[in-house]
């Protein structure tokens, strides 16, 4: 039992729906997931799983008019789901840290780089001028800015991906925030740099001892940082688990199957696996049965639950239906597989 | 900042040669030289000759064309064969007159788009928005000298509120009075040419409203916690004046070009008043200046545009 003060973040039936031709579709469906101090969580998935869904319900920034959300999000036992925008921007930036995926377009093109490090201290702390410019320096010095006094006069369009990153970074980390949401933030960047970003990430989040919620969808980005990882297929959390878990003992279909079809560097007669169809997008997607089932034909329907529920298999190991328990690649022999799954 | 605008005046030189060119070249193409049909059908053709020949038209184009550059740059445009005056003279009053229409016509152009704009462009898709877009189809829609003529007929004619002729009325005396009877004859026009002026900007600005308001970088801005109006006025808003002012240019020619109706329409004496003139008495050395100024004119508002452009958006600076 860990002590209330660690745990920063704490969702509980979380329903994020988008208003399509006059309906709503859960595009996160029931979402139950905890943020702790000190940790680094991973949301895994394919595009459209309803990964950024979360993010954005998190920090509240969704469009209004065409987004329902209910269930709890309770960040230090204040609920952010519904607060008013007054508040909501009290705990934004200042609270609540957000990194986003192009750090190009996440900047202002028409301000200087250190102006908009500079606006977040301005509407969270007393600071005048002066102060706030010496802070910009300062994080820009943590994010590892080379020359941070020549920097604050740069445009966005002068610096490199890398640089932008940091100066993203450096934003969101200027109030010390508890919680940092970084949605896919090495993404645009070149592979040598995405690694000194990530590393940078882990070095904050050991100085300010915040929880971040990394959203990624890259399995080695997770291998390499997370703590926790939750797996989201078609807006449902499919598999939960710490990452030694997931990579060491992946039960759930979905998991293995993206386990399975990341490039081995020892792979060398086989070819690459892939994941037949796609993600179904958020107007045809089930909403009864399992939704991953589809992409697993050769798995018989009795398999599956008919209302696939999240099960505990082991202290801290979340699945969700009880398909994983007969499932094995189509090009697997079924009955070996399964005895290897009910022998663990 | 003031390398790109050097770059921007240098380049402008072969421009200014070009455009000089081309006018001097469609001068010289145009039918009938200042001696034929204004002279005594009696003088002897051999004394037209002699004074062809006097004047310089006989001699190859480019050296017609050197003295020609090298006089405009005495101020010297030439004789206006029709009202016997020089075209410099002749121009002088009108581009006085032409000049403040113009920048009131400009000023008020943007006080009405600019509101109207942010208006569209914050309530995209509401009843604001279908209101300014039912004004903007209207003004773009009707053609300016049929909205001029019913504007002059009802508001000036029928019910007298504004002169329907001239810049000044011949009564006014004082530095005062001349000032405010000149207002009072330019302002009517200035806001009906203002009203039909306005689409293009309410048009861009909103647009630009509408596409920034999904930006990343509008996304970040909130998510620092910064509140809602100056997300609005100091991000959003900022992006979306961009397109006007690369449109400033543009507005400026357009003024210029749009002022021969709205001049003709109100007898107001100015340079578009005096070139729709000069074409129908075939007065070509006063149409060829014209043309001129109104290419310059051009090319400057174009170098105002970059300038601005520079000012606000520091991508496009030279470094």
């Amino acid at each position: 039992m860990e002590k209330q003060s660690d745990l920063l973040l704490d969702i509980q039936h979380l329903h994020t729906a988008y208003r399509l031709q006059g309906k709503f579709y859960d595009a996160a469906d029931d979402i139950n997931l905890t943020l702790k101090r000190d940790e680094i969580l991973a949301i895994v998935g394919e595009s459209g799983c309803g990964k950024s869904t979360i993010a954005s319900s998190i920090i509240g920034l969704y469009d209004h008019k065409n987004t329902k959300v209910t269930g709890d999000i309770l960040y230090n036992e204040l609920n952010l789901v519904g607060l008013n925008e007054s508040l909501f921007n009290k705990i934004r930036g200042d609270k609540i840290g957000m990194i986003f995926q192009d750090p190009l377009a996440s900047l202002n093109p028409l301000m200087r780089v250190g102006d908009q490090v500079a606006e977040t201290l301005y509407y969270h702390t007393d600071m005048d001028e002066k102060a706030r410019h010496a802070r910009v320096i300062e994080l820009f010095n943590q994010v590892g800015m080379p020359r941070p006094e020549e920097m604050y006069e740069m445009y966005p369009h002068e610096l490199s991906g890398g640089l932008r990153q940091r100066v993203v970074i450096a934003m969101a980390i200027a109030c010390k925030p508890e919680v940092i949401i970084a949605d896919e933030p090495t993404t645009a960047l070149d592979v040598t740099i995405q690694a000194q970003i990530l590393d940078l990430l882990e070095d904050i989040q050991r100085q300010s001892h915040s929880g971040i919620i990394l959203i990624t969808h890259d399995l080695g980005v997770v291998a390499e940082t997370a703590d926790e990882v939750a797996v989201m297929y078609a807006g449902q959390i499919v598999e939960k688990s710490d990452v030694k878990t997931i990579f060491e003992n992946p039960l759930h279909p979905y998991t293995r199957s993206l386990l399975n079809s990341m490039p081995q560097s020892d792979d060398t007669d086989e070819d690459l696996h892939v994941i037949k169809g796609t993600v179904p997008s958020l107007k045809n997607m089930p909403r009864s049965g399992d939704r991953f089932a589809a992409r697993i034909p050769w798995i018989p329907a009795s398999a599956h639950e008919v209302e696939p529920r999240v099960h505990e298999v082991a202290p801290g190991h979340w699945v969700r239906c009880t398909c994983w328990k007969t499932f094995h690649f189509e090009d697997e022999d079924s009955t070996q597989k399964a005895t290897a799954a009910s022998g663990e | 900042m003031w390398k790109t605008i050097l770059r921007r005046l240098l380049i402008m030189i072969p421009q200014l040669i070009i455009l000089s060119l081309l006018v001097f070249l469609l001068a010289k193409m145009m039918p009938g030289d200042p001696f034929s049909g204004s002279i005594n059908p009696n003088t002897d053709p051999k004394q037209i000759e002699a004074l062809r020949r006097a004047a310089g038209l006989y001699d190859p184009w480019y050296v017609q064309y050197f003295r020609w550059v090298g006089n405009l740059f005495h101020g010297d445009l030439g004789t206006s064969y029709i009202q016997h005056v020089p075209v410099t003279s002749l121009i002088a009053d009108r581009a006085n007159n032409t000049f403040w229409l113009s920048l009131l016509t400009t000023i008020l152009t943007y006080s009405i788009a600019i509101p109207l704009g942010i208006t569209a462009g914050r309530h995209q898709d509401q009843w604001q928005d279908t209101g300014v877009q039912i004004f903007n189809y209207i003004t773009l829609a009707t053609p300016g000298f049929v909205f001029y003529i019913l504007g002059l007929w009802l508001f000036g004619f029928t019910l007298g509120w504004f002169p329907i002729s001239g810049s000044v009325s011949a009564n006014a005396s004082g530095f005062w009075g001349v000032l405010g009877s000149r207002l009072y004859h330019m302002i009517f026009p200035a806001i009906l040419y203002a009203l039909i002026a306005t689409t293009g900007t309410v048009q861009y600005l909103r647009t630009g409203i509408v596409d920034n308001k999904v930006e990343d970088y509008v996304r970040t801005a909130r998510s620092k916690g910064v509140p809602e109006n100056v997300v609005f006025h100091k991000h959003i808003l900022r992006n979306s004046l961009l397109p006007i002012a690369a449109f400033l240019g543009n507005t400026i020619t357009g003024l210029l070009s749009g002022s021969m109706i709205i001049e003709s329409v109100f007898s107001y004496p100015g340079m578009g008043k005096l070139f729709l003139d000069s074409i129908s008495q075939r007065d070509y050395t006063t149409l060829t200046a014209l043309i001129l100024i109104f290419g310059i004119l051009t090319l400057i508002g174009n170098l105002l545009s970059d300038i601005i452009m520079s000012i606000i958006d520091p991508r496009i600076r030279i470094q």
